[in-house]
């Protein structure tokens, strides 16, 4: 296959973009057409890549023909396609419930702004380039400012305006984390990175490590770890449903992003021994805090969307503690977990928003019975049963496999008692709201009924049913998944060869020893 | 010169973190621009500072690594656009809230409190 065809994930929804802005004043229906038509496309090729076994090997695009340390790269794997097809899933999900809810309509610029935002998430998910990728966050930033302050609103503004200061700072510490790494190694090409960091004198690692944190704190702003995700339930809950759905894949950019960088970085094979796994245990230890805080604001939660936000915040915090882990088996349960969670989130918010239509936001009022209350808590149940974890669906055997991963880890009672603990705790608390939600009705006629604004349309009904179904899938085939999983995560951890094929990818088997070259600024010794 | 450009780059950055912790949006976003403009020097200066000297010309020469310019200069674009984005958030928000606190509270907390009144009975 061309290696030409990886440029298409990225550079379609920007043509989309200038299109749809080119054309908005053609009316709704043409700039549903063509982010549709886009967004097809891009389901599909990016499904083709990954179901070809393309990126069994790691696929490097040389942009421009330059080779790898001087030219921007693009790498393809395993992860990198797995990410891809998630982000082309949850987009078309948003994309059915926005065009069944007409929340597109609200502004002027929706489809732009989304497939902008597409744009931005697959670069980031494709570069192999600590700059490139500062660059597709700012791109895939810049997006979702206007995507979460679409439609507008007071209570909007005001969480818009958190995300994004939290956001700019985070951009900031970003830069001067690119510099440091730098001024040392002189190159921010990832494979060159991990190459260089083996080879740097001793007298810097201090200065790697720095800016090696300064980038986890970066990653951990966008993931919401915690003890800076105070932004992310007030984002998540005031914007409107079909950009929380699609938002439901942001934090997981600063997941992929940690597990790219600093898994690259650090690696076992050729990183110094001082430096192995530098964040690992920084990992687990917020993973698990950030666990525990989450499950109290699931708890606690007075509406709907927020709870369905600290769910979000619960699936980092599981994602993090599986990554800190870092054994192929965690990995492994981790990345099920992971697509478990962006989907089933992703949905729970559309159904959440179903319900804040019909019925009304605060879960401790009582209201009229709402209409379609049937299908609503029927899929209320089946998105609780998934998220909290319980069998037969995705979250249990998610949990199931990190915690049997968990085993390896010298921490393994904090971790299986938070995690176990959290599971119960978010159980009781979707089964009150589901009941306050759905049996806690009035039936004496109020003196001043809310008339529904709408009944939910078949469409928007689509939209919620879709990833569900697709968890229930992933429950069907999870024998073939995991083992699929076990590959990637080997594959990830599998530096040397990552190294051999963006610097020497004229060369069939990694090399064990890489020749030092000299670094600026630093004489090497020979 | 190193010294000196450190010292900028530390006072430029002290106080962009001070006033993006202030609770107006306004002093935010100054230190918001502040903390750009540090990072750009920052970028600017691991490339090296060889005053004086040629661009790269010979293998051994001191000379001053161009890429991180090129660095800063996307870097400036970026913040640049940011820039001007959170400045039409920033009045958006004032215009809607009524009120250019970050959490759009009313005027009173940002006033030093008044002297508590004992209770006259």
């Amino acid at each position: 296959m061309a290696l030409q065809w990886l440029a298409l994930p990225v550079f379609l929804p920007i043509l989309s973009a200038i299109a749809l802005i080119a054309l908005h004043r053609s009316g709704i229906r043409i700039q549903r057409i063509i982010s549709g038509a886009s967004m097809s496309i891009l389901l599909i090729c990016v499904a083709y890549l990954l179901a070809s076994g393309f990126g069994d090997n790691p696929q490097v695009y040389p942009m421009g023909d330059w080779p790898a340390p001087f030219g921007i790269v693009w790498v393809y794997d395993r992860l990198s396609g797995l990410m891809l097809l998630l982000t082309a899933l949850l987009a078309v999900v948003s994309f059915l419930y926005a065009i069944a809810t007409d929340e597109d309509k609200k502004g002027a610029h929706f489809h732009a702004l989304f497939q902008a935002q597409l744009f931005g998430l697959n670069g980031a998910f494709l570069t192999g380039d600590v700059f490139n990728l500062f660059v597709f966050f700012e791109v895939l930033l810049l997006a979702s400012y206007g995507l979460m302050l679409h439609g507008g609103g007071a209570a909007r503004s005001r969480a818009g305006l958190h995300y994004m200061v939290i956001n700019l700072i985070g951009s900031t510490i970003f830069l001067f984390a690119v510099g440091a790494l730098y001024g040392v190694l002189g190159t921010l090409n990832l494979a060159d990175l991990a190459v260089k960091i083996g080879q740097a004198p001793t007298s810097t690692y201090g200065l790697i490590a720095a800016a090696s944190f300064l980038l986890f704190v970066v990653f951990a702003i966008k993931a919401a770890a915690f003890p800076l995700y105070l932004w992310l339930p007030g984002t998540y809950s005031e914007t409107s449903a079909p950009v929380a759905a699609l938002f439901a894949i942001m934090t997981k950019v600063g997941l992929y992003a940690m597990l790219r960088v600093h898994g690259t970085l650090f690696n076992e094979h050729t990183a110094p021994t001082n430096l192995i796994n530098l964040i690992d245990p920084w990992m687990l230890l917020l993973g698990l805090l950030t666990l525990i805080m989450a499950t109290l604001g699931v708890l606690a939660a007075v509406n709907v969307r927020r709870q369905v936000a600290y769910l979000v915040l619960a699936s980092v915090g599981t994602l993090m503690i599986a990554l800190g882990i870092n054994t192929a088996n965690a990995l492994t349960g981790g990345l099920y977990y992971w697509i478990h969670t962006t989907l089933l989130t992703a949905g729970f918010f559309l159904l959440a928003d179903q319900i804040v239509r019909t019925r009304g936001d605060q879960i401790g009022e009582t209201h009229p019975p709402m209409p379609q209350a049937i299908l609503a808590g029927s899929l209320f149940m089946v998105y609780a049963i998934g998220l909290a974890g319980l069998p037969p669906l995705t979250g249990f055997f998610g949990k199931t496999l990190i915690l049997f991963a968990a085993l390896a880890s010298p921490l393994w009672v904090p971790i299986y008692a938070a995690i176990l603990i959290s599971s119960v705790l978010m159980v009781i608390a979707l089964a009150r709201s589901g009941s306050a939600l759905f049996y806690r009705v009035e039936h004496a006629p109020v003196p001043n009924p809310p008339t529904p604004t709408l009944i939910n349309t078949p469409l928007s009904w689509v939209a919620v049913a879709l990833p569900v179904s697709l968890a229930i899938g992933m429950v069907i085939a999870s024998k073939p998944i995991t083992q699929w999983l076990d590959d990637t995560s080997n594959q990830i951890r599998d530096t040397p060869r990552y190294i051999q094929r963006v610097l020497h990818p004229e060369q069939t088997e990694p090399a064990t020893g890489f020749a030092p070259h000299p670094m600026h600024g630093i004489e090497v010794s020979p | 010169m190193a010294i000196l450009f450190a010292l900028l780059i530390g006072v430029l950055t002290t106080a962009g973190v001070y006033l993006s912790l202030r609770a107006q949006t306004f002093p935010v976003v100054m230190g918001l621009t502040l903390l750009s403009y540090a990072v750009n020097l920052f970028l600017f200066g691991t490339g090296r500072m060889a005053s004086n000297a040629a661009a790269v010309i010979e293998p051994h020469a001191t000379y001053t690594d161009p890429l991180p310019q090129a660095l800063v200069l996307t870097a400036i674009v970026i913040a640049f656009a940011m820039t001007a984005f959170v400045i039409v958030l920033a009045l958006k928000t004032r215009a809607e809230l009524g009120s250019d606190h970050v959490d759009g509270a009313s005027d009173a907390p940002t006033h030093p409190a008044e002297p508590h009144k004992k209770p006259t009975c």
